[in-house]
């Protein structure tokens, strides 16, 4: 019988697990838009854009830095503040079990790293947040270490930015994480006022408090392509205006169109492009333009 | 009169009271005495029950439809008011109301979420979720205010900025981020009152100021209970649990340094007495302005920046 090629005639997987074949974890990657397999190193050496179709995978500050400090040379800041569970917040899982695991997973203290070095011989200091720590959520933690960050560029002299990565405010905290919006938004005002520019680089994803906050008060907003970046998450507007959402809502390539975003970069002339644009907050100009006519 | 669930032994006394009166109608008896006794034990129950909330049942408080909203109190606390409209760039938001006023024949700035009283008025009021309109226009007149050295007084009555396909496209989040950066700069007396619902970034986008305060049954914090519970316990069975883990009352959030003073409520709430509610109110905010006018500027600018620099808890090592 010719059905029975195509059918499964006993049930279930039948390779015992001993015989199992073990392909090594963690040298392959799929890109999770086109499908295409990549290995590690490649998609590593590609800064984390699928070489087939551009996708920017999610990274985190290590990724980052690595990007964007010469020789992957920097100094870390503040990594002597640590989340703690005041409130003694439990849900389905106690909030401190829930900062320990994370810390383990991640290897990090909380979801914001602040790091000071060069950027192509310009220093720099950049304060990028980490997904992977309790999906880069906004606590008390993150809002200090900008706050910081503020001081230190004020107190030196130099450039700021941030990267964002989050999917809003640490519910956990709950309003203290509500109150670092007006923590780091009161805090760039001081920025603002020593006349040092702040530049403001959303990823994939950026939403909630996170977006009303810091992310939208940069003096020039940037964005990677295809970011998911909002205030309420696309779930909840569906549910609330109970129609379907058109496609590329609230993507990096719809806030530039809408006027939110002054360009979008690929991540790939990330670094060149920031370079170029810091110096243009930093260069000393006072004096005659030299003309081009001997 | 509505009664919430938790206040079922008010609400048998209430049904008691007018079937007595009925009674006395019906069979002309004097039953004043019994009526008197029973008021007495309205009264009773009312502080028995009000000096116990829970955290969830003062935010059922805090929704309760008879409270006041933004516009009576403008209408109780302040003289010659003349609403303003329009945030100069893509319309009115109703949600949002705001415009100029006197406080004891001081020129100020009133604004704030307003919701219907109504099915009809909460559908035009947008149930008192403000679009980034709403916030625009709030700033637009934060700067009139400044410019003409008044002071500004928010009302702050919101289950959150709206969650809508237009809010997005015009950007709310930008919107509320301005409004936060601008709020911490402006150089005139800023007083926030939160006098019912304090729900996270859209309560924040008016709620920047020199004092933020709590009426004593309003609820203040990053998130509403309910959507808390659906997305931690992945169910909205939760509420009362996620109000009580939030800490969200005027009590808590005062204990924590997060608002500056809590404006205590008649019994039963400020809906059980509106007229003695905004002339508490009224007393506040004439204090507040005194205290704060005796400051300069930068003397506000730099304490408001001070105090929410402090905000929040960590470990150094």
């Amino acid at each position: 019988m010719s059905s029975t090629w195509f059918r499964r005639s006993k049930q279930g997987i039948l390779t015992s697990t001993k015989e199992k074949k073990e392909t090594p974890d963690g040298l392959w990657h799929k890109c999770p838009e086109c499908k295409a397999t990549n290995t590690k190193q490649e998609l590593s050496d590609n800064l984390y854009v699928c070489p087939h179709c551009g996708y920017h995978n999610r990274i985190n500050a290590v990724e980052y830095f690595e990007i964007l400090f010469d020789n992957n040379e920097y100094e870390e800041l503040f990594t002597n503040i640590m989340p703690k569970d005041m409130l003694h917040f439990v849900d389905m899982k106690p909030y401190d079990s829930r900062l320990v695991d994370a810390q383990k997973a991640t290897n990090l203290t909380d979801a914001m790293t602040v790091g000071v070095g060069n950027m192509n011989s310009q220093p720099i200091v950049i304060a990028c947040m980490n997904f992977n720590f309790i999906g880069g959520s906004m606590g008390s933690v993150v809002g200090e270490k900008i706050s910081r960050g503020i001081d230190y560029a004020i107190e030196h002299k130099l450039p700021f930015m941030i990267i964002t990565k989050s999917g809003g405010a640490r519910m956990m905290e709950s309003a203290f994480s509500l109150m670092q919006m007006a923590k780091t938004a009161a805090k760039l005002t001081r920025l603002a006022k020593a006349g040092l520019p702040y530049i403001s680089f959303m990823t994939d994803p950026t939403t909630g408090g996170v977006t009303a906050s810091y992310a939208m008060l940069g003096d020039i907003n940037i964005a990677e392509p295809n970011a998911l970046i909002g205030f309420a998450g696309p779930r909840v507007i569906k549910e609330t205006i109970k129609k379907d959402l058109p496609d590329g809502f609230q993507k990096s390539e719809f806030l530039l169109e809408h006027g939110f975003l002054d360009f979008i970069v690929n991540r790939k002339v990330l670094k060149i492009k920031l370079s170029q644009v810091v110096q243009w907050f930093v260069k000393d100009a006072a004096g005659a333009i030299a003309s081009d006519l001997n | 009169m509505q009664f919430l669930d938790f206040e079922k032994p008010i609400e048998d006394l209430y049904t008691q009271i007018s079937k007595l009166k009925e009674l006395s109608v019906k069979n002309q008896v004097d039953v004043s005495g019994s009526i008197k006794e029973m008021e007495t034990a309205v009264e009773k129950a009312r502080t028995d029950i009000y000096s116990n909330l829970t955290p969830w049942q003062r935010v059922q408080v805090s929704r309760h439809p008879e409270r006041p909203y933004t516009l009576y109190y403008i209408e109780k606390i302040f003289t010659n008011f003349t609403e303003l409209y329009g945030d100069r760039q893509v319309k009115d938001d109703k949600a949002m109301v705001a415009g100029m006023a006197e406080l004891n024949g001081h020129p100020v700035m009133v604004m704030g979420q307003q919701k219907g009283i109504n099915t009809k008025m909460r559908q035009m009021r947008n149930f008192g979720m403000a679009n980034p309109e709403g916030y625009r226009k709030a700033l637009r007149l934060m700067k009139l205010a400044e410019k003409f050295n008044r002071p500004i007084i928010t009302f702050i009555d919101t289950p959150g900025a709206f969650p809508g396909l237009e809010a997005e496209e015009r950007g709310q989040a930008e919107a509320i981020a301005r409004n936060l950066f601008e709020m911490v700069n402006m150089k005139v007396p800023v007083i926030c009152i939160i006098i019912g619902e304090g729900a996270s970034g859209g309560a924040l986008g008016i709620g920047v100021g020199d004092k933020v305060t709590m009426l004593e049954n309003t609820w203040y914090t990053v998130i509403s209970p309910e959507s808390c519970s659906s997305i931690l316990w992945r169910s909205w069975n939760f509420k009362e649990k996620a109000a009580e883990q939030l800490k969200l009352t005027s009590i808590d959030m005062s204990g924590f340094g997060l608002v500056d003073d809590v404006v205590p409520e008649p019994l039963g709430g400020a809906h059980a007495n509106p007229e003695l509610m905004a002339e508490t109110l009224k007393e506040y905010l004439i204090e507040s302005i005194n205290e704060l006018s005796k400051l300069t500027p930068d003397e506000r600018i730099n304490g408001r920046i001070e105090k929410f620099s402090k905000m929040g808890f960590f470990d150094e090592v």
